[in-house]
């Protein structure tokens, strides 16, 4: 699997760095996403689908 | 297509723990239907779906000053400066992205998590005086309003020694009965309070929120005073009078279901999952992320104009059985991070991780360090905030 980020429309907020810091981390600068880890495995996979869920600016999909 | 408008706009709470029961008809019968406002009609998006799909797409505009924007309170269009500058809240796509990332970097969760120790000490402070004062006592000015007001101020270099300033002047802006004119005053004075602080600021930036925005802004060459007010000031008033709402109405949600509250003393692992619920559950800001259509677009089958305003019903879709199993159940052990009680899209509250670990915070607190706390009044006697935009209590009598 793997996580796409359309980083233009991230706003920021912090949902996907909430759900799994493993995976996400926010610019210190502007708050906008870092995708950590592309490739969740084992139960990482559980939390990129939440992140793609709560995401409020859809800007998360995932590649099965 | 519906051109009748049956239901009026908008409409109280019957009961403090669900929305206005009409809400269920209009989600389940008619999800996207017309309303009377004070002053013309408005879409109603109910569906936990088409909010989101609302809230987050472009032809919805958020421009409060625009004057055909939805108004809920009559009169109030006619107040509008369309010439004005907008706050963060108001402004649409290329203006409001930059806004808001300006101020991002405050408010990443790693930065808040910073802040932990420091709202921890507050809330232990609160709660020694509330130990330490008379029985009963008020939840509301001992801890609900205090916690919030008292991080905000920190964070933003406002001194605290003002709140009752503010917080008065706040509590005015959100009620509905306050005419156009009192609440155009009551925003004007909190800003020019904002511009002499900021003024001041200026002269030699200190180490907080405003200071560093000055610095920042200024060596990118684009600091304008006016707009760094606005932002001030939007975070002073979203940042006190949100989080002590949902620190009050949850209070009593817990007390009132202590098979809920016994699930977060058991395991403190659990509490930020109750945070979610009780903001979906409580849903304090309803009809107020309306949006006015710019360009024709189709949501949920019904056809809406550019031109047409539309309000995004949050109780109704945080209460939609598509999105959440049995909605109405107060269950913090559900997953509920889906909801839409901080908004969605673009404008999805900037202060909400804040807000968490706030609420987080109080409620691990506040129930260890008084464990036999109790309401010193019936909850029919308590007095809720069925007159504001934000819904909450203006006063919450407690014992211990
Ligand atoms: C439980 C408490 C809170 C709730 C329920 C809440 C709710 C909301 C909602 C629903 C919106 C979106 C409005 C819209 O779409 O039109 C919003 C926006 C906003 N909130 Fe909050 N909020 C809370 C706490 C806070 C705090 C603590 C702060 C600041 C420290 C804050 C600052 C803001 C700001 C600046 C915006 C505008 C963001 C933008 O337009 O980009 N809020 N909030
Ligand atoms: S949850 Fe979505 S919008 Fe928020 S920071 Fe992460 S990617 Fe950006």
């Amino acid at each position: 699997m793997k996580i796409i980020a359309d980083t233009g429309k991230c706003v920021g907020a912090g949902q996907c760095v909430l759900t799994e810091p493993a995976l996400f981390d926010q610019d210190e600068d502007d708050g906008t996403i870092i995708v950590l880890n592309e490739a969740p495995e084992g139960e990482l996979v559980d939390k990129a689908r939440e992140a793609v869920l709560v995401c409020p600016g859809q800007v998360l999909s995932l590649e099965e | 297509m519906t051109t009748t408008e049956k239901h009026e706009f908008p409409m109280a709470r019957t009961c403090p723990f669900a929305p206005p029961s009409a809400y269920e008809q209009i989600r389940e019968e008619e999800p996207v239907s017309r309303v009377r406002l004070p002053d013309g009609w408005a879409w109603v998006v109910s569906r936990h779906e088409d909010v989101r799909t609302v809230l987050n797409d472009r032809r919805f505009s958020a421009d409060r000053q625009h004057p055909d924007f939805p108004a809920l309170v009559k009169g109030e269009a006619a107040s509008r400066r369309p010439d004005e500058e907008r706050l963060l809240i108001a402004m649409d796509a290329p203006e409001h992205g930059p806004a808001r990332r300006a101020v991002l970097g405050e408010f990443t969760v790693r930065r808040l998590e910073a802040l932990r120790p420091r709202i921890q000490e507050i809330v232990d402070e609160r709660i020694d005086a509330l130990l330490a004062g008379p029985r009963p006592a008020d939840l509301v000015n001992a801890l609900s309003l205090p916690v919030p007001s008292l991080v905000i101020c920190e964070m933003l270099g406002v001194p605290y020694a003002d709140h009752e300033f503010f917080q008065d002047l706040t509590v005015k802006t959100f009620r509905q009965s306050t005419p156009p004119e009192e609440r155009m005053a009551a925003m004007g004075a909190i800003q020019g309070y904002m511009a002499d602080l900021i003024a001041e600021k200026e002269q030699n930036p200190p180490d907080d929120l405003l200071g560093r925005q000055i610095v920042k802004l200024r060596a990118e060459g684009t600091y304008r005073r006016s707009a760094l007010v606005g932002m001030g000031l939007l975070l002073l008033v979203a940042g006190h009078e949100t989080t002590a709402n949902m620190i009050s109405l949850s209070t009593v949600a817990f007390l009132r279901n202590p098979e809920q509250l016994a699930l977060i003393k058991a395991d403190p692992g659990n509490t930020l999952n109750a945070v979610e619920e009780m903001l979906r559950y409580f849903t304090i800001i309803d009809v107020a992320s309306a949006r006015l259509c710019v360009e024709d677009i189709e949501v949920g089958g019904q056809l809406i104009r550019a031109g047409e305003g539309v309000l995004t019903l949050g109780h109704a879709a945080n209460r939609d059985p598509r999105a959440f199993e049995n909605p109405d159940e107060l269950d913090v052990e559900r997953s509920a991070r889906h909801h839409v009680a901080f908004g969605f899209g673009p404008h999805q509250c900037l202060g909400q991780n804040l807000a968490r670990m706030e609420l987080q915070i109080v409620f691990d607190t506040l129930f260890r360090r008084v464990p036999t706390l109790e309401l010193a009044v019936d909850v029919d006697d308590l007095p809720f905030k069925d007159d504001a935009n934000i819904y909450g209590l203006y006063r919450l009598p407690v014992t211990w």
